[in-house]
């Protein structure tokens, strides 16, 4: 080694210092981290497995196949299938509407989109049974047209759509603030009418906080547990979600069958999670080149 | 084609941007809008677009009200100071996006790529198609997001401060090209700039802006010779203030005469607004003001000198050959050759020049950082 290479070592380890803490300090922190995560985030989720495994594999996949879980599953996915796209439509609309334009009441309908976040679940499925309840005023005239909200699938996409509404314009929201509406305005000056802009200027601008609102949304949505349990009515094979199903099971008695259920439920998100990796992972290049422009 | 702005008025809660602004830009013509920041020549520019409604008043475009058409009709090529091109779309697509926006007479696919490279080597990058905008410095984006406008053929180009984000250098260099554009052109073009260099290089005439409303609308000679106002004169170029008298058409200070045409100011207090050219040394011993020197710096091939001058010690700076020596607390005499003298009760132009446009660099910048949260 050269002089001048050692005075370079040195002065790299002298960097080091500057920024850092000491070894010990460095493994204490690293261990705290580690064992929370572990605690908090990995435990819990091997638990999970290890439970739904605990009765061997045939109980496991035998309340996979369970009819009323095979319904629980497609109730649950049948909802997410329509909340998620009202919810795609609804936030992009809220964060079009906040961001790109002024307008009276704007803040009001700023804090009216974190409302499903602040009231407790519980409480926004009483909100919809009062609302659509035989007791309400809307109740006689729905029981006259004869259409079954409470109690039945279309309550329980309500409350799942209200739960998750602030998800996707929440994400979006700042997004589009940042950005700022010159891009617009461009295309505009150019010629380009309302739908083309949007299709071609905004959306290609914020699809990838949009891609990650969707997986949010689309993640509770399948989750989504203390408001749907309030308007569902819990009939099996009817208007059970996994996450209702897995509570009946485990009250039942049935922990391996319940864990079972979870881990499909488990195995919804880590999917959710794993294609977002994915996806991000294929188009790092042009969102790096979007982020550093 | 002819912009005519007649009485425009905009307010924003409850601040007048512009008041009661009417402006005629002639056909071919190259027009910058110059004034501090909050002078209202980004909102006059964007009220020509049709980005902003205004309260009252018409803007002409020929003989034909302008807001009778939708901004995607008016034909006009903006350019925006941060270039606002599609980040997520090739330089190439970028400037065909307005060919492409067409509903009527769209051209075919074939005649788009043809305009496209012809732009492109208007604008001095050909090559660079493949390009995303992330990619080109920021000159060469300006430059792109200038040949996005040109591409619709608009009828008139609007430029809000174009060169605004580049550095010292670059911008120099665009400043001469973009005249070059618009010789070769011949669109009728206005561009906003805070900087007067910029606006008495490139225009062919200048709209000096303030408070929302037009100081003076001039040839950059008559700007710089005959300012209108004061503010005027203050904003382009460097200026010293001191107050004088006015009596029988002539100004005095401390009773002594300074030989200038005063006009028809009417007698008592003014103030005489003096360019660094305006005052030179007495060295053959002849009469003069006396003043006491408070510091010296050289710029280029002259000195400039800040002097405490007259009974009440006013400071006024004026260009002295380098070859003179000149040092602090040392005696001289001055004498006044030039500069203007206006009415007592005209403001002119006294927060720093710089400081708004350096604050609004810093707000983009923390923005663009913002995403990496």
């Amino acid at each position: 080694m050269t002089e001048a290479e050692k005075s370079v070592m040195a002065t790299r380890r002298r960097q080091k210092q500057a920024v850092g803490e000491g070894p010990l300090t460095r493994a204490a922190l690293i261990a705290v981290a580690l064992a929370f995560l572990g605690i908090m985030l990995i435990a819990p989720l091997l638990v999970v497995f290890a439970e739904a495994f605990s009765r061997g594999a045939g109980v496991f996949f035998d309340a996979l196949v369970a009819p009323h879980t095979m319904s629980a599953l497609q109730l649950t996915l049948l909802v997410a299938a329509i909340a998620v796209p009202a919810n795609l439509v609804f936030g992009i609309a809220a964060a079009w509407a906040i961001t790109k334009f002024d307008f009276k009441g704007k803040a009001f309908l700023l804090t009216l989109i974190d409302l499903p976040f602040a009231v407790s679940p519980v409480v926004s499925g009483l909100i919809f049974v009062l609302l659509f309840g035989a007791n309400s005023a809307l109740g006689p005239w729905l029981d006259e047209m004869n259409i079954k909200i409470l109690f039945a699938v279309p309550g329980i996409v309500i409350a799942t759509i209200f739960i998750t509404f602030p998800f996707i314009a929440r994400e979006l929201i700042p997004l589009m603030e940042q950005q700022g509406s010159s891009e617009e305005e461009a295309a505009v000056s150019l010629g380009a009418g309302g739908w083309r802009t949007f299709f071609l200027v905004t959306l290609p601008n914020v699809k990838w906080g949009l891609l990650y609102g969707v997986l949010l949304c689309n993640a509770r949505a399948m989750g989504e547990f203390g408001a749907v349990s309030v308007v569902s009515g819990h009939i099996r094979g009817q208007t059970n979600t996994l996450p209702l199903h897995i509570e009946i099971l485990y009250h039942d008695n049935k922990a391996a069958a319940a864990f079972a259920v979870a881990s499909l439920l488990a195995m919804l998100a880590l999917v959710t999670l794993a294609v977002k990796t994915v996806l991000e992972a294929r188009f790092a290049g042009s969102l790096a080149a979007q982020r550093r422009h | 084609m002819q912009v005519r702005v007649t009485n425009v008025s905009k307010n924003y809660a409850g601040m007048a941007a512009l008041a009661d602004v009417s402006l005629t830009v002639g056909s071919g013509e190259l027009v910058a809008l110059l004034g501090p920041s909050g002078s209202g020549k980004t909102t006059l520019l964007r009220t020509i677009a049709g980005l902003e409604t205004p309260d009252s008043g018409v803007v002409y475009f020929n003989d034909r009200d302008a807001s009778e058409s939708r901004i995607q009709d008016r034909g006009v090529g903006f350019v925006f100071q941060h270039y606002a091109l599609f980040k997520h779309m090739r330089v190439m697509d970028n400037i065909a996006f307005g060919l492409r926006a067409r509903k009527k007479n769209r051209p075919k696919e074939a005649d788009v790529k043809l305009k496209v490279m012809e732009l492109l080597d208007l604008v001095q990058l050909s090559g660079l198609e493949k390009r995303f905008p992330s990619q080109l410095s920021g000159g060469q984006r300006q430059r792109v997001a200038l040949a996005r406008a040109l591409a619709i053929e608009p009828s008139v180009l609007l430029l809000d401060e174009p060169f605004g984000a580049l550095d010292a250098r670059v911008r120099k260099d665009l400043r001469r090209w973009l005249r070059e554009i618009h010789d070769r052109t011949g669109h009728t073009t206005l561009f906003v700039t805070h900087d007067q260099e910029e606006a008495l290089e490139l225009a062919d005439r200048v709209v000096v802006m303030n408070k929302g409303q037009i100081e003076q609308s001039a040839t950059p000679d008559e700007i710089y010779d005959t300012p209108a106002t004061p503010f005027v004169f203050s904003f382009i170029g460097e200026s010293s203030v001191i107050p004088v008298v006015v009596g029988n058409g002539r100004a005095t200070l401390d009773e002594r005469v300074i030989d200038l045409e005063v006009g028809v100011l009417a007698d008592g207090p003014a103030k005489l607004f003096l360019r660094p050219e305006d005052v030179a040394m007495v060295t053959d011993g002849g009469p003069g003001i006396p003043g006491l020197v408070v510091s010296t710096r050289r710029i280029g091939g002259m000195r400039r000198v800040t002097m405490e001058c007259g009974l009440a010690r006013h400071r006024i700076e004026f260009d002295a050959p380098a070859e003179i020596d000149i040092h602090n607390s040392q005696r001289l005499q001055v004498r006044i050759t030039g500069g203007r003298v206006y009415g007592d009760g005209e403001e002119g132009y006294a927060t720093e020049k710089l400081a708004s446009s350096d604050t609004a660099d810093f707000k983009w910048a923390r923005a663009e950082g913002w995403i990496d949260r």
